[in-house]
């Protein structure tokens, strides 16, 4: 398979084996560019890019506008800010936006879950999801699947355990479908009480116990813990949290040799993964980084580069 | 449509010969190897490419920089073509401000590979000079761009194919014509 036949990313759960490995492929190819002192192709000269950001995002937002420029086309950024949005409203105001502008691709990042698909029903525009509520974010789980494959050659067979709170991580969902669907096997580890109600879903096998669940582990990726699941009563305190399941050196004592230490960022020190182990010879948290900007150049690509029938 | 062989114009002496060739008139044009780098443009431009390198070698002993050029992420057609081409690595592992890069390819054709190849060279650095060898220049250029290095010239109609088969990629080496039919 040659082109991504889809108009718009939304997710990894409507995505096929095929698609992820041509995104992955396309990506290793871009990482090159990135390395080269002119870091800029003409690839997508005069294809016009808005990036619409309604939640906070540092990481995701810079690496967007990065591969936008690094592949020569014409973006722009709004961010919004949460509260003063009339959620419904606005989307159906965004549409009408998009559609006068006459932008060839939106980047969105929304705190409701099913936003980008409602958007990419509405517009003729390719439409790539940076995140929405507690759904997906799929560029991110696209960025760790490469950053395991570089650092391992593989991702078939590899034991992968996500660590923290599944239930309302968007990164954990779009991991779980596409790394089950790339032949890896994934296990959950974490309070109980921070899994999601349809883990069934998902068929994966789920540790209330750490060591137990690193034990034969060949990655494993720490979540972000929100403070504010602490104030709805998800777990009792962010230093019992730490304390029962945050990654540490002595927890991962007896684990292989070559675990990736993974982390969509921003880490909170100390918590859900210690500082030495975050800065360490395992992790591969800055890979993440890198291989952001190569995943979403290789996206940019993909939908925009070409006639689409 | 179909695909018809109509002649084959070079079989795998006739290649050789014409890239041992070649390697000489680099040789003698740039007064030895010293400044020269070889670059073959993605696919078949660079197991010829290795051919010169090898040919070059055997008149001067001499470490030749070597690159790989996959244009496709400069290509003026993007918009226009339905299918969308695949993108391949570019290996350019050395520095190439003040080389004479020599670019290699197979067929010279409308010339905007070389366009799009030229563009991308000059995102890596200022060569001193770019040379361009092909083995097979088919005439119907869009461009004003010529060769330095023909392997040879085989005059042919636009309707034609004219294919470059290597080992590496198709398992035999030869030059063939081929015509379309409405069959």
């Amino acid at each position: 398979m040659q082109t991504l036949r889809r108009k718009d990313i939304l997710g990894l759960e409507e995505m096929s084996a095929e698609e992820i490995t041509l995104i992955l492929e396309t990506a290793r190819s871009m990482r090159e560019i990135m390395q080269r002192k002119i870091k800029k192709v003409p690839t997508l000269r005069g294809r016009s890019v808005l990036n619409l950001f309604y939640e906070p995002s540092t990481r995701t937002k810079a690496s967007f506008e990065l591969a936008q420029k690094y592949m020569s086309s014409d973006a722009v950024s709004v961010a919004g800010t949460s509260s003063s949005l009339v959620k419904g409203e606005t989307l159906k105001d965004t549409v009408r936006n998009v559609e006068v502008m006459g932008v060839e691709c939106v980047i969105m990042r929304h705190p409701v879950s099913g936003s980008a698909h409602y958007l990419a029903r509405n517009v003729e525009a390719s439409v790539i999801n940076a995140g929405d509520g507690m759904h997906e974010h799929p560029t991110q789980g696209l960025l760790d699947m490469f950053t395991i494959f570089e650092n391992k050659g593989r991702l078939e067979e590899l034991k992968v355990v996500i660590v923290g709170d599944i239930r309302h991580s968007r990164v954990a969902r779009s991991n779980l479908w596409g790394l089950q669907k790339m032949g890896a096997e994934v296990a959950v580890a974490g309070p109980p009480t921070l899994m999601p109600p349809d883990l069934d879903v998902f068929g994966v096998k789920h540790f209330t116990s750490i060591e137990e669940a690193v034990a034969d582990a060949d990655v494993v990726m720490a979540l972000r813990l929100q403070k504010e699941r602490q104030e709805s009563g998800f777990f009792p305190s962010m230093r019992e949290y730490a304390e029962t399941y945050g990654l540490n050196a002595r927890r991962l004592e007896h684990t292989k040799e070559d675990l990736l230490i993974m982390h969509p960022g921003p880490i909170n020190r100390g918590i859900e993964l210690s500082s030495d182990l975050a800065d360490g010879p395992r992790s591969v948290i800055m890979d993440q980084v890198a291989a952001g900007v190569a995943v979403r150049m290789a996206l940019l690509y993909l939908l925009l580069g070409g006639t689409k029938e | 449509m179909a695909l018809k062989h109509k002649a084959t114009v070079m079989d795998e002496k006739g290649m050789h010969q014409a890239l041992r060739r070649i390697a000489h008139e680099i040789v003698e044009r740039n007064k030895g190897l010293e400044k020269i780098a070889l670059i073959g443009i993605r696919k078949r431009g660079v197991p010829l490419a290795r051919y010169l390198q090898s040919y070059l070698n055997e008149i001067e002993e001499f470490d030749i920089p070597f690159g790989i050029l996959d244009i496709t992420l400069y290509r003026d057609d993007l918009i226009q073509r339905q299918d969308q081409p695949e993108v391949h690595t570019t290996e350019v592992p050395f520095e190439l401000t003040d080389k004479n890069v020599i670019l290699v390819d197979d067929v010279l054709f409308t010339g905007r590979t070389v366009r799009a190849a030229m563009d991308a060279m000059v995102d890596f650095g200022r060569p001193a000079s770019i040379q361009l060898a092909v083995l097979v220049d088919r005439g119907h250029r869009e461009l004003p761009i010529r060769a330095d290095y023909v392997g040879k010239n085989v005059p042919s109609s636009r309707s034609e194919l004219v294919e470059v088969r290597v080992k590496e990629i198709d398992q035999k080496e030869q030059v063939d014509i081929l015509e379309r039919t409405n069959d």
